[in-house]
């Protein structure tokens, strides 16, 4: 018992474990969606398909091509991104120097039509993606029992946003994704492809999409919808991260999933919504986000 | 041949016949091999009409600076040069080859590059990313970090600095620096000299001398007469985007009175 609340020790670690995977989830897609709007401008809503996506494409190696969860691991970020360049290509570059809004309808539109396939196929009830053997089990930590996939969950998520980071703010590499976000002209003018920059970057942010709905698929059931519900928390990490903001999108992300799992614990009648009235506080105060910079 | 019926016509097109008659080209000059050659170059800015069939050309190793008044289209001219411009009509000639219909980092790896007036620094890079952003060419033929750290030592202390921390001075070196150890051999200079004070407009003076040692053709825009006078070999003079006049450097004395109409100084 703490805090003479009758809340028992046990409730708290595991709402905080729940807390932490919520926050991997949040934090590995804000940060896509950080580097997309950061290089093109574009609030991507198409996001939680991608992530879908991802799931699917795990669940369709698994059962159709006898890829397991490790190979999709790989293969099904691939195939993501690779269709988030075919779109940047085929689209999104068409939209280029209009109004940001424009872009937020494309893909929103896309979100509809990607989801609106897979229902159509799939149907609104999801399909069980097994833990892979190796994750199967937990660990009885004295005060709780930690399931081996969650904790790999929020270790391997953890270490994909550091090595993005890492990427982006420490390498050569980065150095040019950041330089033709503040001014692509000059990048260009150096000699640098910037229009297949950016198609990269968008495929980058979907393939991290793609990588997130494999990570989901043994946790949650595979369901068209999955994208759809968690999409508009993530949208608001990501406000309240600060658009943009590489860091800023990943520490906002696991640390709103804590304080969401958290809330499940002292007031759960606010658990769903509690990110949302964060993200009004923040928007008076700071408007441009936590991390982000007043343009 | 062909080389040399190329300078005879492109002497035609800068020079008026009476000017050619009373001071010819200086013989060093007249024999380079022509690097750049724009004929009739139109340029749009949105809907406005900037550069309104502009012809110059500029020979291997030579330091040229458009002079004229705001507004005239200099720095357009740069840029259509550069590709930025996205609206230009006409021939731009670079090597020989035609590179109006290229996109700008295809006309970058031909060995162009740009320090533009507003310097284009990084703010969220810091110096060193800054500097060794440009990506070599490939042909090798651009300065090592160690010559340009003596042409620019204050760099060399600034290297950890964030880009958006540098004064005036240490952004226009750090622009000019990060062009040089690429290998492009053709640089277009807009007003470096821009709102500096005189310490460092000398450095600057320095360097594109020590530049021309080391083979590099400049285009230089440059509002202040003085130091264009100090380091150019010709001059255009630019007006409603076109070329209204254009002398050596040898004339310049001679052509005072006509500049200073010219510039409305």
């Amino acid at each position: 018992m703490i805090f003479g609340l009758g809340i028992s020790s046990q409730q708290l670690s595991g709402q905080l474990l729940v807390g932490l995977i919520n926050g991997s989830f949040y934090a590995l897609l804000s940060l896509g969606l950080a580097v997309i709007f950061g290089m093109l401008n574009i609030v991507n809503f198409a996001h939680g398909a991608l992530y879908m996506l991802g799931a699917f494409c795990a669940y369709f190696l698994l059962h159709i091509l006898g890829v397991n969860y490790w190979g999709a691991l790989i293969v099904a970020p691939l195939i993501v991104g690779a269709l988030g360049a075919l779109i940047e290509r085929t689209m999104l570059h068409r939209l280029a120097g209009l109004d940001p809004l424009y872009g937020l309808l494309l893909t929103f539109g896309l979100a509809l039509v990607i989801q609106g396939i897979c229902q159509n196929y799939v149907g609104a009830s999801g399909w069980p993606y097994a833990v892979p053997k190796e994750l199967a089990g937990a660990q009885n930590l004295g005060f709780m029992l930690l399931p081996n996939y969650r904790a790999w969950v929020i270790v391997f998520s953890a270490l994909t946003c550091f090595s993005t980071w890492f990427l982006i703010e420490k390498t050569k590499l980065g150095a040019y994704l950041r330089a033709a976000t503040e001014n692509p002209t000059m990048v260009r003018a150096f000699g640098i492809n910037v229009p297949r920059m950016i198609t990269l970057t968008y495929a980058f942010g979907a393939a991290l999409a793609g990588l997130a709905g494999v990570l989901a698929a043994p946790i949650n059931q595979v369901r068209p919808g999955m994208g759809a519900d968690i999409i508009s928390v993530v949208f608001a990490v990501v406000v309240i991260g600060g658009m943009g903001s590489i860091l800023g999108s990943i520490l906002t992300g696991f640390a709103l999933g804590v304080i969401e799992g958290l809330t499940k614990v002292f007031y759960p009648e606010a658990s769903n919504t509690v990110v949302f009235v964060i993200m009004a506080a923040v928007l008076l105060i700071r408007p441009a986000g936590l991390f982000g910079r007043v343009a | 041949m062909r080389q040399f019926r190329n300078i005879v016509a492109s002497r035609r097109l800068i020079w008026e016949p009476s000017m050619l008659e009373t001071s010819p080209t200086p013989n060093a000059i007249a024999l380079r091999a022509e690097l750049l050659r724009i004929q009739d170059l139109q340029a749009w800015y949105g809907d406005s009409y900037i550069l309104h069939g502009l012809s110059i050309d500029v020979k291997e190793g030579e330091v040229v600076t458009l002079l004229g008044r705001n507004g005239a289209g200099k720095t357009t001219l740069l840029k259509s040069i550069m590709g930025i411009v996205s609206k230009r009509r006409g021939s731009i000639q670079f090597r020989g080859a035609q590179i109006i219909s290229l996109s700008s980092d295809r006309i970058a790896r031909l060995g162009i590059a740009i320090c533009p007036e507003e310097r284009g620094i990084f703010a969220s890079l810091n110096v060193r990313e800054n500097l060794l952003l440009p990506p070599k060419l490939g042909r090798g033929g651009g300065l090592s970090l160690a010559k340009i750290f003596e042409l620019f030592p204050n760099l060399h202390e600034r290297l950890d600095s964030g880009g958006g921390k540098l004064s005036g001075g240490e952004q226009q070196m750090l622009a000019i620096a990060r062009i040089l150890r690429t290998g492009a051999k053709f640089l277009m200079l807009d007003e470096p000299t821009e709102g500096l004070a005189p310490v460092i407009v000398e450095q600057i003076k320095r360097t594109i001398n020590a530049l021309k040692l080391e083979g590099f053709t400049i285009l230089l825009v440059e509002q202040n007469f003085r130091f264009a006078a100090q380091v150019s070999d010709r001059f255009y003079v630019i007006e409603n985007g076109g070329v209204i006049d254009g002398f050596v450097q040898a004339e310049l004395s001679a052509n005072m009175n006509k500049l200073h109409q010219y510039l409305g100084v």
